[in-house]
């Protein structure tokens, strides 16, 4: 018996040997040719880099608005998808052309700060708490987030967290803040790494975690967590609200930036055709985000700060409002 | 520039002022390393004696499959672990994903066929003659192997040295099976970081990303003075070894 078992294993083995050698010789030649290609696509097609959230690359939506983008004028997208925190931060420093984000204190920093110009909005889903069915803490069906986590914390049931400085993390603290709380412990654990990671480990660990509704149901078969508490989407709680928003990098901070791309990139997907792209996309028979650049009147808010339409910041304090450069 | 002089500068600050979040993830990486190491040593020393003890089939086979372990992707490892640890997975009863202990199961799986090759290799290298001597003084198996052993001992704390360098340095195992998480505790000073599952390797690409260099680099000076000792005691050991004989 021992005998027949090894004798498969090595014939596994010469197997994989085998294979292995094949395919290196086989991945030789296409993997020239598309680095050729490539090449090739590169020094014809002008590039435009955009650094964004999560959230808008695991969904699949970006694939289908930059796969449109470069039929219509040819430009290749060099996406990366990182979190609003880090996506901003690569745009502070010049190495994007154009976020796509969501964390609108944020978002005005970065613009008052003068890396930004030409904030749009472009769409919007919600957030959402999800945890295990069991439901220890007992908050399924509760209209109220910040009353979700307090449950959560006196229950000290398992809460993961992104702790990464994203979008999605900067809406969790907001609302641990409107909670009154801080959360500290082992119970709150924090995997400093993306969405559909996060949302791995919190149903690896039956956990807690506030999620973007777009990754969840993206990552929905193959998680075993259910919806607890709803975001404005489905009817629930307005504070889980989830508005994303395109900037471009100020050309005035980076001359070698590409400022028309970008322009054309906002351009895009405020036209009646980005939106409809956005409107239309399903994942899972479920649609993920709900386009909102197109309106009758203008929603001038989206052209100001936080503060002056009385909103809070991402603690949730009042916004500091706008700091003027130093005269002279 | 400056950048790069200031985030030295508070990487050797945080780790000179023993900040508690840089000291619980270097905790973390030395406990679960030197755990998988001192298990895959105790393990693979004495199979590496019975290698060159006992003769059985497929046993150059074997050997082969060692050789082929010693090379064997971190980050493969950590799949097949973590697949068979997941909840859905055939051990997932055991609830051990995103654990220290399942790290440490990664870990063994990647130091144990260097720790077991180079053992094999440095006990094969002791002259035959010294067992011979052993055996016509009268010793028994168990003490010829102990003499063995000790003939051997250089080469195989060399594998056991090269095992922990291996898996000091690696990221993809305990990334994928470990999770890179940590988690705040209050205290009266504020809020302190505290890995759980955070590793010195894992915390730097995710610090850089991050953007908090400084942290990075902490990280890096000990993580590359930990990887330092180790080579040089295999170099200090290796020279040793080059004198004696």
């Amino acid at each position: 018996m021992k005998l027949k078992l090894l004798g498969v294993f090595f014939v596994l083995f010469l197997l994989t040997l085998n294979l292995g050698c094949t395919a290196k010789e086989e991945a030789k030649a296409p993997s020239e040719g598309a680095a050729a290609q490539e090449a090739q696509a590169s020094k014809e097609m002008p590039k435009l880099v955009l650094a964004t959230t999560t959230s808008t690359y695991n969904s699949g939506l970006l694939e289908v608005l930059n796969t449109e983008f470069q039929k219509k004028y040819g430009v290749l997208v060099e996406v990366h998808a990182v979190g609003t925190g880090a996506a901003i931060r690569m745009a502070r420093d010049g190495e994007v052309d154009v976020v796509l984000v969501h964390a609108r204190g944020k978002e005005d920093k970065f613009l008052e700060d003068g890396y930004g110009i030409n904030r749009r909005n472009v769409m919007y889903n919600d957030f959402i708490i999800v945890g295990p069915k069991s439901d220890p803490a007992g908050i399924r069906g509760m209209k109220s987030a910040a009353e979700a986590f307090k449950k959560i914390a006196k229950a000290q049931a398992k809460f993961v967290s992104r702790g990464d400085n994203s979008g999605t993390h900067a809406k969790e603290q907001t609302i641990w803040k409107l909670a009154g709380i801080t959360p500290s412990g082992d119970w709150y654990e924090q995997t400093g790494q993306g969405m559909g990671k996060t949302l791995t480990i919190a149903s690896e660990k039956q956990a807690y975690t506030l999620t973007d509704r777009g990754t969840f149901l993206a990552y929905k078969g193959k998680l075993d967590l259910e919806v607890l508490v709803e975001g404005p989407v489905k009817g629930g709680d307005p504070t889980l609200s989830n508005p994303y928003a395109v900037i471009a990098v100020n050309p005035k901070k980076y001359p070698d930036r590409n400022y028309e791309l970008a322009m054309l990139y906002i351009g895009f997907l405020t036209s009646p055709e980005g939106q409809k792209l956005i409107a239309e996309y399903r994942k899972n028979g479920e649609q993920l985000f709900y386009p909102d650049a197109l309106v009758d009147r203008e929603n001038y808010n989206q052209y100001l700060p936080v503060t002056i339409h009385g909103l809070y910041d991402e603690q949730g304090e009042p916004y500091t409002g706008v700091t003027l450069p130093p005269k002279g | 520039m400056e950048y790069l002089v200031e985030g030295i500068l508070r990487a050797v600050t945080l780790i000179l002022t023993l900040d508690p979040y840089v000291i619980s993830v270097a905790k973390v990486q030395i406990i679960v390393s030197t755990s998988a190491v001192i298990l895959a040593s105790a393990t693979a020393v004495p199979i590496a004696v019975l290698f060159s003890f006992r003769n059985f089939p497929f046993k150059n086979f074997l050997l082969t499959l060692i050789n082929t372990g010693m090379g064997l992707p971190p980050v493969v490892v950590g799949l097949v672990v973590f697949v068979f640890f997941m909840r859905r997975g055939p051990l997932g009863f055991l609830d051990l994903v995103y654990t220290r202990e399942i790290m440490v199961i990664a870990q063994y799986l990647l130091a144990f066929p260097i720790i077991l090759g180079v053992s094999i290799a440095a006990i094969n290298a002791v002259p035959k003659s010294i067992r011979e001597t052993a055996y016509t003084l009268g010793a028994r198996d168990r003490e010829v192997a102990l003499v063995v052993i000790k003939e051997a001992a250089f080469g195989i704390i060399t594998g056991i040295l090269a095992g922990a360098g291996r898996v000091f340095a690696e990221v993809g195992a305990i990334l994928t099976v470990g999770g890179n998480i940590a988690y705040d505790i209050a205290t009266p000073e504020g809020i302190i970081h505290v890995s759980k599952t955070r590793t010195l390797s894992t915390a730097i690409p995710l610090e850089t990303s991050q953007g908090d260099i400084a942290a990075a680099i902490a990280f890096g000076l000990i993580l590359l003075t930990i990887t330092f000792i180790l080579n040089l005691l295999v170099s200090f050991l290796r020279r040793r070894a080059s004198i004696e004989a």
